[in-house]
């Protein structure tokens, strides 16, 4: 059974597993970014406090991180459609991705800018740095590392959503692992993608921490 | 000189908190001259960071203004303010330098902010950097310099936009006693040599004796006193100044109830009295003699010559014999040498 048709398809089961992924979390940075942003500023320890934003987006982004991520996909169907034209495929999948993404997205950044310490901040402002400046020249910078952890702890995330595209057609090697291990009940083949995906998550992860580990300045 | 570069008119702020309001500031009055030094000094909580914080509308006050070179900040708006701050450079207790860039770019860092193009920024930066001595760490980054050079990082990045006003914010309450002597030898030269009024927010007493040339002591969000450091310091007229000019000597001394061996005091509970030396009599063996002619001895609690703003001049603390009669007769003496004797009532123990 290990045919070279079995072996095409887990190398390409793997290739789209890897580009849902990284281009899910490149949308959702889009998305979440700014989000994050925001919330970070606005919080009541932020720099331009603000209840009202704050709330609502809050509100918002609790709402969507509450709806488990295999009812949010077909929930979002008709708008999936609507957006790309059909419902099922690998592109397909990265709308409800990054739509799961960007709340999460926004929280990690939210919560990777407010560790920024306050003096600087401070130190900015007796400069006469406004908003903006700040965000640009302050946050994002003395923040960067956390602001990488973040981004890998994402990627494994949204490779672990991925996954579960499977169900309605989304390719990837979780559509493998389920079509051939859930309904065939061939478990060699489901073992191997559950490798891929360990080995794919280990990849991600041994990147970002490599990456975090090399920018950041605060260790001797 | 102008006496009233930085006006602070019925400055008041209050804070709202969970136990209701906590007044932080109240009605505080004060002029500080361009070109001067002036110390703020006062107990932590007694609202002198919330003064100078309010120096430059980082934090807004609650009641009346400040008043910078003419320019009332309260009546500025908010792009005007900011621009205003540019004037006003600030170094803090905890440096607070941009730990992801090296020291060249946190020198930038407030050039950059205001447009400045990077190569410009960055030869203006390398000027103050040889100012501050810190010419051969530009590469480096803050996690690998000491306190004192991180504090010089912060000059220099103070300095990098000419400010006419450096505010300190308990600059030196991190660093140790010598490289606290260095940093503010480099505050004094920085005054000196471009003219910029520098305010100095300490607790440390020995800080505004070192550099300042005008003090002002805040206590419990009130301006108990202020003056010229000779004038504060020679003749406290209020509870608050005398208490922290105390502390300061009990601090240094180490002085308590017993000594080191843990035998008690010669005179313990007797008069005290404050001497103030002028240059003619500090070095006058004058207690020596006072002693020896009345055969009683005298407990010296705390002693100091210093070099405050120029003028040579020491001051003393003496515990007095409990006898009848000499704590009286010694005064008298020490009078008769043109000595300024002043007793302290309320010293705390």
């Amino acid at each position: 059974m290990w045919n070279e048709n079995i072996i095409r398809m887990l190398f390409e089961g793997t290739y789209t597993t890897v580009y849902m992924t990284l281009t899910s979390s490149l949308g959702g940075y889009l998305l979440g970014l700014p989000l994050g942003i925001v919330l970070a500023v606005t919080s009541n320890k932020g720099i331009a406090p603000n209840k009202i934003i704050y709330k609502i987006l809050d509100f918002i982004i609790n709402i969507t991180r509450s709806i488990p991520f295999l009812i949010l996909l077909i929930l979002l169907i008709p708008f999936t459609r609507f957006v790309v034209g059909k419902s099922f495929g690998p592109t397909a999948t990265i709308v409800p991705l990054i739509i799961a993404a960007a709340p999460f997205i926004a929280r990690l950044v939210e919560s990777a800018l407010l560790q920024v310490e306050k003096g600087v901040i401070e130190a900015a402002q007796s400069m006469g740095a406004g908003v903006f400046a700040i965000i640009r020249k302050v946050l994002l910078i003395e923040a960067r590392v956390p602001l990488i952890d973040g981004a890998t702890i994402t990627v494994g995330t949204i490779l672990g959503y991925s996954a579960m595209a499977g169900v309605v057609g989304g390719g990837g090697l979780g559509d493998i692992a389920i079509r051939y291990g859930y309904h065939r009940y061939q478990m060699d083949i489901m073992l191997v993608t559950v490798i891929l995906l360990i080995v794919l998550v280990q990849i991600f992860q041994n990147i970002g921490f490599l990456i975090s580990r090399k920018i950041d300045r605060k260790k001797v | 000189m102008d006496n009233n570069f930085i006006q602070i008119k019925n400055l008041g702020k209050t804070f709202a908190s969970k136990d209701g309001k906590l007044e932080a500031l109240r009605d505080i009055n004060l002029n500080i001259g361009k070109g001067t030094i002036y110390g703020i000094i006062g107990m932590s909580g007694a609202g002198k960071s919330t003064l100078v914080r309010c120096l430059n509308f980082l934090e807004k006050p609650t009641r009346g203004t400040v008043i910078i070179d003419g320019d009332d900040l309260s009546g500025l708006k908010d792009f005007q303010l900011r621009e205003k701050r540019r004037d006003c450079a600030m170094i803090f207790q905890h440096f607070n330098l941009l730990m992801q860039k090296n020291v060249l770019d946190n020198v930038c860092f407030p050039l950059t902010i205001w447009g400045m193009k990077k190569k410009e920024a960055r030869a203006r930066a390398r000027e103050i950097l040889s100012i501050v001595g810190l010419t051969d760490k530009e590469k480096a980054f803050p996690a690998q310099l000491s306190g004192g050079q991180k504090q010089r990082v912060a000059i220099a990045r103070a300095l990098a936009g000419k400010p006419k006003i450096l505010l300190c914010d308990e600059a030196t309450s991190a660093l140790d006693p010598q490289t606290t002597k260095s940093i503010l030898k480099l505050i004094k030269e920085i005054n000196e040599e471009f003219g910029i009024t520098v305010v100095i927010i300490t607790h440390e007493m020995a800080v505004v004796r070192e550099i300042c040339t005008d003090v002002a002591i805040i206590d419990d969000g009130n301006l108990s006193e202020y003056g010229k450091v000779i004038d504060v310091f020679s003749h406290p007229k209020t509870k608050e100044a005398k208490k922290l000019i105390m502390d300061e000597g009990r601090e240094k001394t180490g002085w308590s109830d017993s000594d080191s061996a843990g035998n008690p005091r010669l005179i313990k509970g007797g008069r005290v009295i404050r001497i103030v030396f002028t240059e003619h009599s500090s070095f006058e063996p004058v207690i020596g003699n006072m002693v020896l002619d009345s055969g009683y001895p005298v407990n010296i609690l705390y002693a100091n010559t210093k070099n405050v703003g120029g003028i040579a001049r020491g001051e003393m603390l003496l515990g007095l014999p409990k006898e009848e009669g000499q704590a009286d007769k010694m005064i008298t003496y020490l009078k008769r040498r043109g000595l300024a004797v002043e007793e302290v009532t309320d010293y705390v123990e």
